[in-house]
């Protein structure tokens, strides 16, 4: 049976102003005067103007002694190292692969920094360079981490580790760089039966959690086995609640993801994105959240 | 159209799904996204709506000028229809990028309401060969999220529900040259009757079923998609194939019976929006783009 809802569009505000904790932001919007007092040093996002500094980026004020500096809150992602990215190739080059990233510049991978099968160390050889498009070609997803940074601000990636590599089937969301919240690790097999890594660039990958650790998990063999039903339904609801929680501007992290993961288990997996369903998911996990820290 | 590009593994994952009936945002084959609609959104045209539905956003707007009618229709209106991409909508369209695309919808719209029984032209006649009603229809496509021809029919609809043409009296002079007096009071118009106003639904064939309003990343994973535009008793209009592969006459017949039960079901949906929202009336609280 066919459900189609149409509805009239309205207002919506954001789910209540939660209590600013630690004091308040300072928040500014592009041309406004942050200080008029010379002695700071202006950083990112700001400039001077008439003995005036003045923000470029809207987003929060950061002081750290004398250097004042405006990070923004809706911006491409900024590579720092040891940052875990998922990301797509768009080209094959000739020794290195462009990796999309959602940044400004595309990222690279250089063939030197991929893992080859089976985990040899050996030089890359003419033969390898010709065979790279059996690795990865344009359109596949791959998790890594960043290696460095180049001097125009293009990242560098490298999967020298087994939990790096091509990824196989599931569901990419892609979300704001700034909602992803730092953290120790960003791989995450959520007890609700899938596996989630949140990429800093702000890609989530949302998979099934594979059977068993093998060795060649970090490699370039994907299973092509259909996913059972139960996985799937699993792996939408929790896309879903990633978007409800995007949409509500929350931090993303494992907790506030599994937190709203239960708050939506009443409702059908296709009603958590009507805007109703999703104000009332989000003011739950908010309220867990903050019980968690209170 | 705008595209995804998405690796083997998930398109294999999207077209595993629809064969168990869950899509990735845990909706049916059958299902739509949540739209929302609105009209009266633009205020120098007779008559406008806009459309969202998921991340596909369209704003239709009707203006209702005076022409003469076409030689082979002396005593008809018509309808003139244009397409216009905004490069806001996906980087494709910046420059001339989405002409070609704009092009085919207009063509698919001017098929669709090719059909007698659309829209009643007889009422924008105003003097038989002289004067009529020319309503031009823009569309303007502000953000692609996938299915487009949908999102445009339904707002076209809601846009003519909208269209308030004002009232003309012919009057004849003595030396027999006629004048046409517009009415003084703004609120003394005339409506179009909407009810065989045909709705576009877009089914693509993903595996070895149909889906109906996919997303990019579904359109991605169609070869071929059938366009069919029913109107609210269930009659169709036009059929259209698109996309680069191959449909079989059974598949055909099963989308069309699809096609055929999801347009009416959203018909009754967006008739009873629209009466909702002019049963509000003027306390109608206006989103327009800043909501």
């Amino acid at each position: 049976m066919a459900a189609v809802s149409m509805r009239l569009p309205v207002v919506r505000k954001a789910v209540g102003p939660s209590a600013p904790r630690g004091g308040e932001k300072h928040l500014v919007a592009p041309g406004d005067t942050i200080t008029t007092d010379t002695g700071y040093m202006r950083g990112h996002g700001t400039y001077v103007d008439e003995e005036k500094l003045i923000a470029s980026v809207a987003g929060a004020v950061e002081r750290v002694n004398k250097l004042v500096c405006v990070r923004a809150l809706k911006t491409r992602y900024n590579g720092e190292v040891g940052d875990i990215v998922v990301g797509r190739i768009t080209e094959v080059q000739q020794k290195r692969w462009k990796v999309e990233t959602n940044s400004r510049l595309d990222s690279v991978l250089l063939l030197s920094s991929m893992n080859l099968p089976g985990g040899e160390l050996r030089r890359r050889s003419a033969a390898d360079e010709l065979a790279m498009r059996d690795y990865l070609q344009e359109g596949d997803l791959i998790s890594a981490e960043v290696q460095s940074i180049f001097s125009d601000g293009a990242v560098s990636l490298h999967t020298r580790s087994l939990k790096y590599g091509k990824l196989g089937q599931g569901v990419l969301v892609q979300v704001s760089p700034s909602l992803v919240k730092r953290q120790k690790t960003h791989f995450h097999d959520l007890p609700c039966g899938a596996s989630v890594i949140l990429g800093n660039n702000g890609f989530i990958w949302i998979y099934p959690t594979p059977e068993q650790k093998d060795e060649e998990a970090g490699g370039f063999t994907t299973s092509l086995e259909p996913v059972p039903l139960s996985d799937r339904e699993v792996i939408s609801r929790l896309r879903n609640c990633i978007v409800a929680l995007v949409t509500q501007k929350l931090m993303l992290f494992d907790t506030s993801i599994l937190y709203c993961y239960e708050a939506s288990l009443p409702h059908q997996i296709k009603d958590i994105l009507k805007p109703e369903v999703m104000e009332e998911i989000v003011l739950e996990t908010r309220q867990r959240l903050l019980d968690l820290e209170g | 159209m705008a595209s995804v590009v998405l690796s083997e593994a998930e398109k294999l994952y999207i077209v595993h799904g629809v064969q168990e009936d869950l899509r990735v945002d845990g909706r049916g084959c059958e299902d739509y996204r949540c739209a929302e609609v609105e009209t009266d959104v633009v205020s120098n045209t007779s008559g406008s709506a806009r459309v969202k539905l998921g991340h596909t956003d369209v704003l239709v707007g009707v203006k209702a000028e005076m022409g003469t009618p076409k030689l082979e229709k002396p005593d008809e209106g018509y309808l003139e229809f244009f397409v216009d991409c905004s490069a806001n909508a996906t980087p494709e369209f910046e420059g001339r990028g989405g002409e070609e695309l704009g092009t085919e919808i207009a063509n698919t719209l001017y098929r669709v309401f090719r059909s007698e029984s659309s829209v009643d032209l007889k009422s924008l006649c105003i003097n038989p060969r002289e004067h009529c009603w020319v309503l031009y229809v823009d569309i303007l496509l502000l953000e692609c999220g996938g299915n487009l021809f949908d999102a445009i029919s339904i707002a076209v609809k809601a846009a003519l529900f909208n269209t308030r043409i004002p009232k003309v009296r012919v009057l004849e002079d003595e030396e027999g040259s006629k004048e046409i007096e517009l009415s003084d009071d703004p609120y003394d118009c005339i409506r179009l009757n909407v009810d065989d106003v045909p709705c576009i639904v877009t089914l693509s064939k993903i595996g070895y079923r149909h889906v109906v309003d996919a997303t990019l990343q579904e359109e991605a994973c169609s070869l071929a998609s059938l366009l069919i535009s029913v109107t609210s008793k269930g009659a169709l209009t036009s059929v259209k194939k698109m996309g680069k592969g191959s449909l079989d006459p059974e598949s055909i017949f099963e989308m069309m019976e699809t096609g055929k039960r999801v347009g009416k079901s959203l018909h009754i949906a967006l008739q009873k929006t629209l009466d909702e929202e002019e049963s509000l009336g003027s306390s109608r609280q206006k989103v327009g783009f800043l909501g």
